[in-house]
């Protein structure tokens, strides 16, 4: 077995990908200058996030969503001892390095800096939280206002009579730099709580772990889960419509496999049908800005924008309740449940002392935790929708000044290079005279478009650099589930007979056939029963949960989203595995162990 | 003098004429855990018949006269008490009292033959609740009023086995005060057996609950004869979190002539798995159920009926390697959250699943 991972030098480009290094920031990329470092380093792929190759756009939010991470670890909270995490782009794809702090002092020295930060937000946690919600709807608000419009033939008659002294096209940088800002803006508030939340998360679970040290993953996380989880939110709105549905007797309207566009159009100006589409309607906003991918891919289908993807999920439960089932999840039972786990574990605690530490360790953990499941709904799935949306209207823009033939696009463009061809825009608009756009993006974008097409095919590494003898970095191993264990498991390649393992995610064990899904696209082709594979699942696939009988995934810890929604499911769930999606094929038998994180190919 | 005292009858004021294992069975079925009927025939029996025959100072003369540092002199007495004890026979007033409760757990189970379990249960007039675990004799499979009054008659020799004269000795119970009860109990055929600990013994984690099992009756287990499947459960998640599949090469298994039997067991059924998970949960269940009723962590035998499917048991004892030893503690666990998020980011727990490192 190797001890360490291909050099970030080694790596080749993949032909026809030549030049992509120009389409990222040059302080994101690997380059000689930093070789010493950056060959020393060990980086793993974020798989969790960004399974797929990152257009150029597109990393702006990455970049952002890393540096507010490492900015709280590092100079907000001072988290004794992990600074951030540094990232690069490697033939398009995002490696990461979590940074901690090697000298014993340094780390004693910012433990009192640390308390008194972080203890200030625990001890006003309800207060700051309260303020988060406002803040980042205000933030989504400013973010829906913005607009952006061709320049005009001629300015405005107010311009002259205002006296106003300013045109169109500084409107139209700036509100780009604004839409830039608030991104950043809102990756700031994405981390204002998610570190503490993890932080107090870990405490509570290392202590249960002490206690019980074979208590389960997944128990620990019951006994915090949260009841009412704005994730699961369009889930509970498409059920809520199917039995609106019925009740209205619409469903056969939705029996067959038209898209959306028709059926809502049958439904209009029927008044049982209006009724329906106006709930539809109420709902869509804002729980239907849920992305059907992790939501860091402008391509990641939104439901606004694809309510075909809604309306699949819909029919399933509109066949449910016409067949008697319920869609309800049980609150009381699933409270009780958490109840009962909270009650009897903490019987087995012997010592007060212990007792008491349990319970205001509990106490702590469900504070934070109603944070670290919902914050993702806001950030990742309804601002990031209303940015691609903004983004794709100044796709529009030049595609009606003609540099562009496909509004997106845009996204092939770093965010630094937007600016300028704004500028070029501007230039030809106030000059009179012809920009270069039209006459240099379309045959770059082709080229660009190739890039891309060229960097999908490459196989991306697990990881690159040297791995450090062990993994200790709490988010490393909470949120992208890389420990000691999975970078062993990278370096000696899948198990020889065929059998996987991964996180024991949620638990239960299930047998049946295989469907490998590379993509939210795929999903419509699960079939009742099937054994979902996938690199990660998003929460939106919520609804493929109610007949799939369990899940593998590539990437991600207890916590990841497939780890969440399984949990809530009731689903066996392995995550982590690094090779499921290529060990399996569809259709083969898999057992999946969500007890021990173990799946086993029956047969083939 | 109550001669026969039945099971389901059990007051707590009966223990020191029942010794622990028999109290222990009476407090299970007392308490609705699934018990095989059954009924015990008291020390006080015993005592009764060793007087009768004039054999009490002599038997009390002989242990006195041991030597606890000879393993010579405990043979030699040992031997001696139980070929007195041997050769004193059954009073036929008691012989008929055995068969006539016999009889009655016959019909009571519906079979005029019916095999019990015949099993020692030593009593010490100072230590009504001590265990006396495997220091006696217990026969299986017994079937018939005579066979059943006879092992009767060899459990009380047995009180007198060299490892049992030892453990008193040892213990520094008086040898004079000791007595035997005995249990008579129905017995099922089990198509698997073993034990359960109601904590990790690995590392004494309350959380969980240990199960050995293997084919057949669970002597093959109990004397360690066999390395049984090995299953860890949570106990408030009913999860199996770990699963040793072993080669179960051995079984104890009824034969043609009637007895229980050490035999190979075939290939075919070595190194498959003698539970489903299904089993494994109700055994789980019913441990936490004997642990529940004692409050403290319990070491039970169970069996699975292979005609019912269901799961019995069939003794419960406080488990006592753990539960002398100081509890492994939280310990680290600092209250004040700030500090201890410190020591938590300093010094991780591996928030892994436990590697199985014993298959």
């Amino acid at each position: 077995m190797a001890d360490r991972f291909p050099s970030p030098f080694e790596m080749p480009t993949p032909p026809g990908a030549e030049g992509w290094q120009d389409l990222y920031a040059y302080s994101t990329v690997f380059s000689e200058d930093r070789r010493e470092y950056e060959d020393s380093t060990f980086w793993f792929m974020d798989g969790v996030h960004t399974p797929e190759v990152i257009p150029p756009w597109d990393a702006t939010i990455l970049e952002f969503a890393i540096i507010g991470l490492s900015q709280y670890n590092t100079r907000h909270y001072v988290i004794p001892p992990a600074l951030g995490v540094d990232l690069r782009f490697l033939n398009g794809y995002m490696y990461l390095s979590p940074v901690g702090v090697a000298d014993p002092e340094e780390i004693g020295a910012r433990v009192p800096e640390f308390a008194e930060r972080a203890g200030y937000y625990f001890q006003n946690w309800d207060r700051l939280y309260a303020a988060w919600m406002p803040k980042v709807r205000a933030l989504i608000d400013e973010l829906e206002s913005i607009s952006f419009s061709p320049l005009p033939h001629r300015e405005d008659m107010a311009v002259i009579t205002e006296g106003r002294g300013t045109g169109s096209a500084l409107d139209l940088l700036s509100t780009y730099s604004r839409l830039v800002d608030l991104t950043l803006k809102l990756w700031h508030y994405h981390f204002e709580f998610l570190n503490l939340g993890y932080a107090a998360y870990l405490d509570f679970f290392g202590f249960c772990k002490q206690l019980f040290p074979s208590i389960p993953d997944q128990a620990i996380a019951k006994m915090v889960a949260g009841i009412q989880v704005d994730l699961f939110q369009p889930d509970d709105e498409i059920k809520k419509l199917a039995q609106l549905a019925v009740e209205l007797d619409l469903a056969s309207r939705f029996a067959g496999s038209e898209p959306a566009s028709e059926v809502f159009a049958g439904l209009r100006g029927d008044p049982q049908g209006d009724k329906w589409l106006a709930a539809w309607e109420q709902a869509s906003q804002p729980w239907f800005n849920f992305s059907a991918g992790s939501g860091f891919y402008h391509s990641d289908k939104v439901w606004l924008e694809n309510p075909d993807i809604p309306l699949g999920f819909l029919r399933t439960y509109i066949a449910k309740v016409q067949r008697g089932e319920t869609l309800e999840r049980p609150m009381e039972a699933v409270v009780a449940e958490r109840e009962r786990i909270v009650a009897e574990y903490g019987e087995l605690i012997d010592s007060d002392e212990d007792q008491a530490t349990f319970q205001a360790k509990l106490g702590l953990a469900r504070t934070v935790f109603p944070y670290v499941e919902n914050h993702n709904f806001y950030v990742e799935h309804w601002g990031h929708s209303v940015i691609w949306r903004k983004m794709r209207d100044l796709g529009r823009v030049l595609v009606d000044a003609e540099f562009l033939a496909d509004a997106d696009d845009v996204f092939l463009l770093s965010r630094h290079e937007v600016p300028e061809v704004l500028f070029d825009y501007y230039h030809g608009w106030a000059v009179g005279v012809p920009s270069r756009g039209p006459k240099y993006w379309p045959k770059e974008m082709t080229r660009r478009n190739g890039i891309m097409n060229a960097l999908r095919n490459w196989s991306a590494p697990p990881a690159l650099g040297t791995p450090p003898e062990v993994i200790t970095e709490p988010f490393t191993v909470m949120l992208w589930g890389v420990t000691s264990d999975s970078v062993k498991q990278w370096l000696g390649g899948a198990q020889d007979d065929g059998g996987l393992s991964g996180f024991a995610a949620s638990p239960g064990v299930a047998e049946g056939p295989a469907r490998v899904i590379l993509s939210a696209d795929g999903i419509a082709d699960l079939q009742e029963g099937e054994v979902l594979v996938a690199p990660l699942t998003a929460p939106s696939w919520a609804p493929v949960f109610g007949k799939i009988a369990a899940t593998v995934t590539d990437v991600g810890g207890i916590m990841s989203h497939a780890a969440i929604v399984c949990r809530e499911y009731g689903l066996p769930a392995v995550t982590g595995t690094a090779f499921g999606t290529k060990t399996i094929k569809t259709g083969q038998r898999v057992r999946v162990d969500g007890n021990t994180g173990s799946v086993t190919i029956v047969d083939s | 003098m109550a001669q026969i005292l039945w099971f389901e009858n059990f007051q707590p004021e009966d223990t020191p004429v029942l010794g622990g294992k028999n109290a222990s069975l009476g407090t299970l079925t007392g308490a609705g855990l699934p018990v095989p009927p059954g009924f015990a025939v008291s020390a006080d029996c015993y005592r009764k018949a060793l007087a009768d025959n004039g054999l009490t100072g002599q038997i009390d003369a002989l242990m006195a006269g041991v030597d606890p540092r000879d393993t010579g002199s405990v043979a030699a007495a040992g031997s001696r008490a139980r070929e007195l004890i041997g050769a004193l026979g059954m009073s036929a007033a008691l012989a008929e009292t055995i068969g006539a409760a016999y009889a009655r757990l016959c019909s009571q189970c519906g079979d005029e033959a019916l095999p019990v379990a015949v099993r020692s249960s030593a009593t010490c007039e100072d230590q009504p609740d001590a265990s006396f675990a495997g220091e006696h004799d217990t026969y299986l499979w017994v079937r018939g009023a005579d066979a059943v009054a006879d092992g009767v008659l060899r459990c009380w020799a047995s009180l007198f086995t060299d490892r049992g004269i030892a453990y008193r000795l040892e213990r520094g119970y008086g040898q004079h005060g000791a007595a035997m009860s005995v249990g008579v109990q129905q017995m099922v055929r089990p198509r698997a057996a073993g034990v359960a600990f109601t904590l990790n013994p690995l590392d004494g984690d309350r959380s969980q609950i240990a199960i050995d099992a293997s084919w057949g009756f669970g002597e093959a287990v109990v004397s360690g004869e066999v390395t049984p499947d090995n299953f860890l459960v949570d106990k408030v998640m009913g999860t199996i979190g770990r699963r040793t599949i072993s080669a179960k090469t051995l079984e104890y298994r009824l034969t043609d002539s009637d007895t229980v039997t050490a035999v190979e067991v075939e290939a075919s059924r070595v190194s498959v798995p003698c539970l489903t998970d299904d089993e494994i949960a109700a055994v789980a269940r019913l441990a936490r159920r004997a642990e529940k009723h004692y409050r403290c962590p319990q070491d039970v035998e169970w069996a699975i009926d292979s005609v019912s499917g269901e799961v019995l048991l069939l003794q419960s004892r406080p488990e006592t390697v753990w539960s002398r030893r100081p509890r492994p503690q939280g310990g680290t666990g600092i209250a004040d959250p700030i500090t201890s998020m410190v020591q938590t980011m300093l010094n991780p727990t591996k928030p892994l699943p436990q590697e199985d490192h014993h298959g």
